[in-house]
């Protein structure tokens, strides 16, 4: 038999994995380039794991999603970060390593990971 | 890691429409693709838009597929699941903005103007998984009220609350808590009224469907704020896939142990048993349903006295319907102000429609009371189809009656609904155009309780059954002047005689459309007219020779062989051989056949 705390247990770690269909408005949404340049760089790997990183810090209206190739194929896997009231900020050549930094300094603590992203690698 | 929720349509409406088998295909496509470990398909219940089934949602981009179909599924794998390209081809139409972007299923006409309560977890969760529903707070409730609250104060919030039942009549549900706490009892019962059958009305079926939990969490609060410790749900056995849902359901909860003995270590025992009825409609009537359960045949007797007095197997009873409780344990958890900060002033909360008829987007709907009759067919319906005009609209199913265009703006609730000579009933709404004859329907509804009366008393069976006769009767052109006054008064006269809520409902479709259409009665019996063709024994169909080009397509597909007439010559309806079945009509090129 369950017991209340049992209870909230299950709440705690299902909630983590129903969060994904409902979101407001105010949502940050990490898009994955997933066209055939990015997926055979590696960015199924890359899309797997802020997938799994977002699920496992619970962080509510964060999205993680695909998009399509964007044009710039040398630099897959191309990751974009859309917080809203900000400009995107496009991370390039990422690995699932990076990307585990990329969640935790820009998406849970807002500081931009400069040295990841488009502006820092093309120079 | 999963990343991608496919969320598919596992209701009635959309399973008849072959969601199981897009679910399959689903399955192996993701498989093959190796996408299995990051992909997982969900079978929920409604979302509401039934007349686009099959529906699926792809989350996490909120994708909404319209009628999809198992050819789409490969594509939509390889699409958007592997390369996160949107199918927009597929998407549901309203979802698509000016510039060919996608909206959020939350900003199209259908769902904008809805608030849903009771449906909140529909289409959501996957009723098969009572950890789904517990991430939704399920069971939370139930912990709050046997741990934090005493019976009384259980009570109080839902009288606090203004919930009152969604089954048709709108007693208040606190009230009838309290009445039946007080009479004390050895035993007392929990009943859920699941046996749904007004023509046209899913509503509760959509909940058992897809959020069957939210019943069995509000039948064990309302256990532990009555004092019983037995439920029972009676469920209309034409509703397997409910049935089977809440089989399940309740097996998992026993499972948890949120259902059985000593709940939650507080020494409460709450236990639900299903009980399948054959699909009678008297036994949507509380007394009806009870001695059914009980296991004699389904027929009312008089109240007083009252379940809450002495109801099943003679003991003090609730009997609540499946909307109403879904709006329980939501009520325990934000507060009764919570609720009650929508609605009217009697009316408090949403209620759920089941739109049918003349209407652009079939499905089930849920409103804040209130909102007006316009709202719901024009905006979230898309309004009358094929640049017809809106007539009337029907709800309350065979009990309730017709509102016509002019009350259109009236704001729905309980006694809004009473007051211009309709009802509430479950919840179905049914939408007619100027194509619909307004005797015709009073006669359908009619038809539907001459059959369904269980002939116990006298004014309901052989009333209900005149009453039958005289609108056949109008309806064949041999009406006669004062038939209508006899109509009139023979349903004055079942509504105060019959025995329970069918029969003295019974009438309601006569009268209601006597007040506000008795111009078409009169022209059935004055003239021997039905202005909207539909009668066919007060119409001809006829041809104009002017407009007839002699080509003989009328003649070659008549069933009855009616049309006679030469090549390039005008041609003729015999009308004693014709059966008005309107093939003619519809076939002619030239608009030449015309109905009179």
């Amino acid at each position: 038999m369950k017991t209340l705390a049992e209870l909230e247990e299950i709440r705690k770690k299902m909630q983590s994995k129903v969060n994904i269909r409902e979101h407001g408005s105010n949502v940050t949404r990490i898009v994955v380039g997933m066209a055939t340049c990015g997926i055979a760089a590696g960015a199924r790997p890359v899309l797997n794991k802020i997938a799994e990183e977002v699920a496992k810090r619970n962080l509510k209206d964060v999205i993680v999603t695909q998009t399509g190739c964007i044009g710039i194929c040398q630099y897959e896997p191309v990751v974009e970060v859309y917080v809203p009231g900000q400009e995107k900020v496009t991370y390039v050549k990422m690995t699932p390593e990076k990307a585990v930094r990329m969640v935790n300094d820009h998406i849970v603590n807002g500081n931009v990971v400069y040295e990841y992203t488009i502006g820092a690698v093309a120079k | 890691m999963i990343r991608s929720h496919v969320l598919v349509c596992g209701g009635t409406g959309c399973t008849s429409s072959g969601s199981e088998q897009i679910i399959k295909t689903f399955e192996s496509e993701i498989e093959k693709n190796g996408l299995s470990d990051e992909v997982k398909v969900v079978r929920t219940g409604c979302f509401g838009l039934c007349e686009l089934g099959p529906v699926v949602i792809v989350y996490p981009e909120g994708a909404f597929y319209s009628r999809v179909t198992t050819e789409d599924v490969s594509e939509i794998v390889s699409e958007h699941l592997l390369k996160g390209r949107i199918v927009k081809r597929l998407l549901y139409h309203e979802t698509i903005d000016e510039g060919n972007k996608v909206k959020s299923l939350n900003e199209t006409p259908f769902y904008k103007k809805q608030m849903r309560r009771a449906l909140r977890n529909c289409g959501v969760i996957n009723p098969e998984d009572i950890d789904e529903y517990i991430a939704r707070d399920g069971y939370k409730a139930l912990g709050k009220v046997l741990t934090e609250m005493t019976p009384e104060e259980v009570i109080d919030v839902v009288l606090k609350s203004g919930l009152r039942g969604r089954g048709g009549a709108g007693f208040p549900t606190g009230r009838k808590w309290q009445l039946a706490r007080m009479n004390d009892a050895d035993q007392k019962y929990v009943c859920c009224n699941a046996d749904e059958g007004d023509p046209g009305a899913f509503m509760d079926r959509s909940v058992l469907e897809g959020d069957p939990h939210s019943v069995l969490e509000a039948m064990a609060i309302a256990g532990y704020a009555i004092g019983a410790n037995q439920g029972y749900i009676y469920v209309r056995a034409e509703y397997p896939i409910a049935i089977k849902r809440l089989s399940i359901a309740i097996e998992q909860a026993h499972e948890y142990g949120l259902l059985g003995k000593n709940i939650f270590n507080t020494g409460f025992d709450f236990d639900i048993g299903l009980r399948l009825g054959a699909g009678a409609f008297v036994c949507g009537e509380e007394t009806a349903l009870m001695t059914s359960i009980e296991g004699h045949r389904g027929e009312p007797h008089p109240r007083p006295p009252f379940p809450a007095v002495k109801g099943l197997f003679g003991k003090p009873t609730i009997l609540n319907n499946v909307e109403t409780y879904a709006n329980i344990p939501q009520i325990i958890l934000n507060g009764p102000e919570w609720f009650a900060s929508v609605g009217t002033e009697k009316s408090k909360g949403t209620k759920v429609f089941a739109l049918g008829g003349k209407i652009k987007h079939t499905g089930l709907v849920e409103i804040p009371m209130g909102t007006t009759l316009r709202e719901i067919v024009e905006e979230i319906g898309g309004g009358v189809p094929n640049g017809k005009k809106f007539k009337a609209a029907q709800t309350g199913g065979p009990s309730g009656g017709c509102i016509p265009a002019s009350l259109i703006d009236t704001p729905i609730d309980y006694d809004q609904l009473i007051s211009i000579g309709s009802m509430m009933g479950s919840g179905g709404l049914i939408v007619m155009d100027e194509d619909t004859c307004m005797v015709d329907i009073a006669k359908f509804f009619l038809e539907f309780t001459v059959d369904e009366s269980c002939g116990k008393c006298t004014p309901c069976r052989i009333g209900t059954r005149r009453l039958l006769e005289m609108l056949n009767k109008i309806t064949s052109g041999k009406g006669e002047p004062g038939d209508i006054e006899k109509l009139e008064e023979l349903c004055h006269y079942i509504k105060d005689n019959a025995l329970c809520g069918l029969g003295q409902t019974a009438p309601n479709p006569v009268l209601s459309t006597l007040r506000y259409f008795r111009d078409e009665y009169e022209a059935h019996v004055n003239e021997k007219k039905c202005p909207a063709g539909v009668c066919k024994d007060l119409l001809s169909y006829v041809i104009d020779p002017d407009k007839c080009k002699g080509c003989t397509l009328c003649a070659r597909n008549c069933p009855a062989g009616a049309i006679t007439g030469t090549v390039k010559k005008p041609h003729v309806i015999d009308k004693s051989k014709c059966i008005k079945c309107g093939v003619c009509q519809q076939k002619c090129k030239f608009g030449a056949v015309l109905k009179k």
